[in-house]
């Protein structure tokens, strides 16, 4: 199996949510990462969604999120042809014998410091799948207290825009 | 890809009347808004808080509410309705368990693609999440087998939410829309608005198909040395049968109709194998099975037709015509997939046919091997042995004597099957059942919904004394509402195709099949007894000389619902069948002919 994101640009609805991870459940598909927010056009949201299948049954969850009448567009965003970056914050143990090698992590991952305490820092980086799994890697060893890690965002790269094309009418 | 919205609500015209739009209640405006889409028919049962609604349908002269005895009852019959008459089926019913007994209906029209709109109260919408009384959050009970729903909580918004849905459930693969409206949404007073402005962005059924796909499949239909169209249900729901006749026809292709199909196209007709899958003909079994072509039209491959799918028709290239593209290529992949409605596909690729390279290939030889399975497997049954009525046989008159312009629902089960067997149909429609849902008690209610839809029609249903037990109360419904369907019990006092899996896998250890309603059983209930006090007419039948006396008198007789107990053997089984799980190449003309069932699978 291999992860494949997802971008659905979809009606901005009551239930919607629970429509889209509900089919994902019913049909057996397994939800790596989850995004949902506000799009540049009023009433219509977009979700980001990292699902884990081979290529066939890729095509039949694209076909039945297709079917959800509040679904209006499905594109998959290929890695090369796209901007992917997951975001997390991470509370990690930093005392005064300790912190200035956390800062030196920090740092080094170009990630920034958005909350202090005498015993803990609370840091926040953004990046790809990678850049952030190797940015936790290197906390480890000081002590993470507690991690919060948004889903995936993704943005095909160009001047074409998902939004285009499906407000006819 | 050309991309047409198909829409069965005509949009607004420009507003010439600059009169204000009348002010209704939300009630009033369900009313209103079923009356403006032309609804004549709805089945329901009253509540708390569906209340208001029921205040202006007292007063309403378009359209005619049924009043069912049960709210399962009110979802089959929307179904019947709109199976019978390919017009969408309306059922109405209050909050939490009045919602919940739609369920098991609105999951069987998701199955079989049944246009029918459910519309439900809620409770206040202050207090939902609150565990109110009777309270249940039925849009989420039922997202997992409507083809969509409404929640609707202002009044301004019910006439577009009614129109969306019956325009969702009737356009596209037809299928079960809920529209579950507040108590305080009926109350409140708002414009109302027709038509409304109805936004579906995300709702586009494609009815024209790709003009390549439709060349491609052509020739290959046109280079087939094997070829078989495999007729689904969708062609009975897209109108399409004389299409279908003609591009049988054209290309003189043997057809199957599945068990959703049947009617589709006729019986009669001399390029027909009849139905394939587990109880299927050997003539259609083993055409899929060989076929060097299939043509899949508005069918999904379902387990109950390929067996194990994997070997289903191994050698066969697959053409998959769907107005659902989620469907092609679900189970087998399909060489050319075309999306469209039947209605144009059929059409186009009959003309694309006639003008591909070589304009057909030689099928004789096909025709021939065809032929020898027919003359020597046709559809047949053995007399029971212990002396009781044959099943099948009543089955057979029932149809005989009716002919094709009746309407035949099932229940589930033997039954079931010896009425898709053993009634000849000619026409689309004539033939109701509950394919992939399964739902036994399925048939009482079907056959009350289609005679509302087909008054001059005779309907029966053809139940058995398992289904028939689930759902009988409806025949209150009917004496009242003096709707005379007729009843034919097949009586073999247990549930006997659970039975029949007993008797072939299970060394015959009857497990909790026996029902004791028939020959030499306690009789509880007597049916008699049971169709007379719901006023209905009431016969037993016990022999076969019998039988054709019964159903004349049920045919003579419309001025009430007619019940008939046929006494029949329990010994019968349904034959041919492909065991569970295994190739459609095993399958058994009858168990005479069969190595035993090791495997249930």
């Amino acid at each position: 199996m291999s992860s494949h994101v997802l971008s659905l640009l979809v009606e901005d609805k009551p239930g919607l949510l629970t429509r889209v991870a509900g089919l994902f459940a019913r049909r057996g598909f397994n939800i790596e990462s989850l995004a949902v927010g506000v799009t540049e056009v009023p009433g219509l949201s977009r979700i980001t969604v990292v699902v884990d299948v081979d290529e066939l049954p890729l095509e039949q969850v694209t076909k039945q999120l297709n079917k959800l009448v509040n679904v209006i567009k499905i594109v998959e965003l290929e890695g090369a042809a796209s901007v992917q970056r997951e975001h997390m914050l991470v509370k990690v143990r930093a005392d005064n014998a300790s912190r200035s090698n956390v800062l030196e992590v920090v740092n080094l991952f170009r990630a920034q410091i958005v909350d202090y305490a005498p015993d803990a820092l609370v840091a926040e980086v953004t990046g790809d799948k990678g850049k952030v799994e190797a940015f936790l890697r290197a906390l480890e060893p000081f002590g993470i207290k507690e991690l919060a890690q948004s889903g995936l965002l993704a943005i095909g790269r160009g001047g074409k825009s998902i939004t285009e094309r499906v407000l006819r009418g | 890809m050309s991309v047409d919205s198909v829409a069965a609500v005509p949009r607004p015209p420009a507003r010439t009347s600059s009169a204000p739009p009348p002010v209704l209640t939300g009630a009033e405006a369900v009313v209103r808004s079923l009356e403006m889409l032309g609804v004549t028919d709805v089945f329901g049962l009253p509540g708390g808080a569906i209340l208001p609604v029921y205040d202006p349908l007292m007063d309403t002269s378009e359209i005619r509410h049924i009043l069912v005895r049960h709210e399962q009852g009110a979802g089959h019959a929307a179904e019947g309705y709109a199976a019978a008459s390919g017009r969408t089926g309306v059922a109405i019913a209050t909050s939490g368990p009045g919602a919940t007994n739609l369920v098991t209906a609105i999951a069987d029209a998701y199955m079989d693609s049944v246009p029918i709109v459910a519309i439900t109260g809620q409770v206040f919408s202050n207090l939902m999440g609150t565990d109110a009384f009777q309270e249940a959050d039925i849009v989420g009970i039922t997202m997992p087998i409507t083809k969509h729903s409404f929640l609707v909580k202002d009044p301004a918004e019910i006439p577009a939410a009614i129109a969306a849905a019956y325009e969702i459930a009737s356009t596209g693969r037809p299928g079960p829309v809920l529209v579950d409206i507040t108590k305080d949404a009926q109350q409140a007073e708002a414009p109302f608005v027709w038509p409304p402005k109805i936004d579906l962005p995300g709702y586009r059924p494609v009815t024209k198909a790709h003009g390549k796909q439709i060349q491609a499949a052509a020739q290959l239909l046109a280079n087939a040395k094997k070829p078989v169209l495999y007729v689904g249900g969708g062609v009975i729901r897209a109108h399409a049968s004389e299409e279908l006749r003609t591009l049988a026809e054209t290309t003189k292709a043997p057809v199957v109709t599945t068990l959703m199909a049947r009617g589709a196209f006729p019986d009669s007709h001399p390029q027909h194998l009849g139905m394939p899958g587990m109880h299927g003909t050997v003539p259609a079994v083993l055409a899929l099975q060989e076929a060097d072509l299939l043509i899949a039209l508005g069918a999904r491959f379902d387990d109950r037709v390929t067996g194990k799918a994997a070997l289903f028709a191994p050698n066969a290239q697959v053409v998959h015509v769907d107005i659902d593209p989620a469907e092609i290529s679900k189970i087998r992949t399909a060489d050319v997939p075309i999306v469209g409605d039947l209605k144009e596909v059929l059409v186009d690729l009959e003309g694309a046919f006639r003008n591909a390279a070589g304009g057909g290939a030689d099928i004789d030889e096909w025709w021939s091997f065809l032929d020898g399975l027919r003359s020597e497997f046709p559809l047949g049954y053995t007399q029971p042995s212990d002396g009781l009525m044959s099943p099948q046989y009543v089955i057979q008159r029932i149809g005989e004597l009716t002919g094709p312009e009746g309407v035949y629902a099932a229940g589930v089960g033997q039954h079931q099957m010896w009425a898709a067997q053993f009634i000849k149909y000619e026409r689309p429609n004539s033939w109701l059942n509950s394919g992939g849902a399964g739902t036994m008690g399925y048939a009482v209610p079907a056959a009350m919904g289609a005679k509302v839809a087909e008054p001059d029609r005779v309907v029966w249903a053809i139940d058995g004394d398992g289904c028939f037990q689930m759902t009988n109360q409806e025949l209150a419904t009917c004496t009242i509402n003096e709707i005379p369907i007729k009843v034919a019990i097949i009586n073999n006092s247990s549930l006997g195709m659970v039975r029949q899996w007993q008797t072939l896998f299970y060394d015959g250890r009857y497990s909790h099949t026996s029902l004791n309603t028939g020959h030499g059983t306690a009789r509880i209930p007597d049916f008699v007894k049971l169709a007379e006090a719901y006023g209905c007419l009431a016969i037993r039948v016990e022999k076969e000389e019998d039988v054709d006396a019964a159903i004349q008198t049920a045919l003579e007789t419309n001025d009430r619902p007619v019940v008939i107990d046929f006494v029949v053997s329990a010994d019968a089984m349904v034959w041919p069948m492909v065991p569970q799980g295994v190739s459609n190449s095993y399958i058994q003309y009858a168990r005479d002919h069969a190595p035993a069932f090791d495997q249930e699978a």
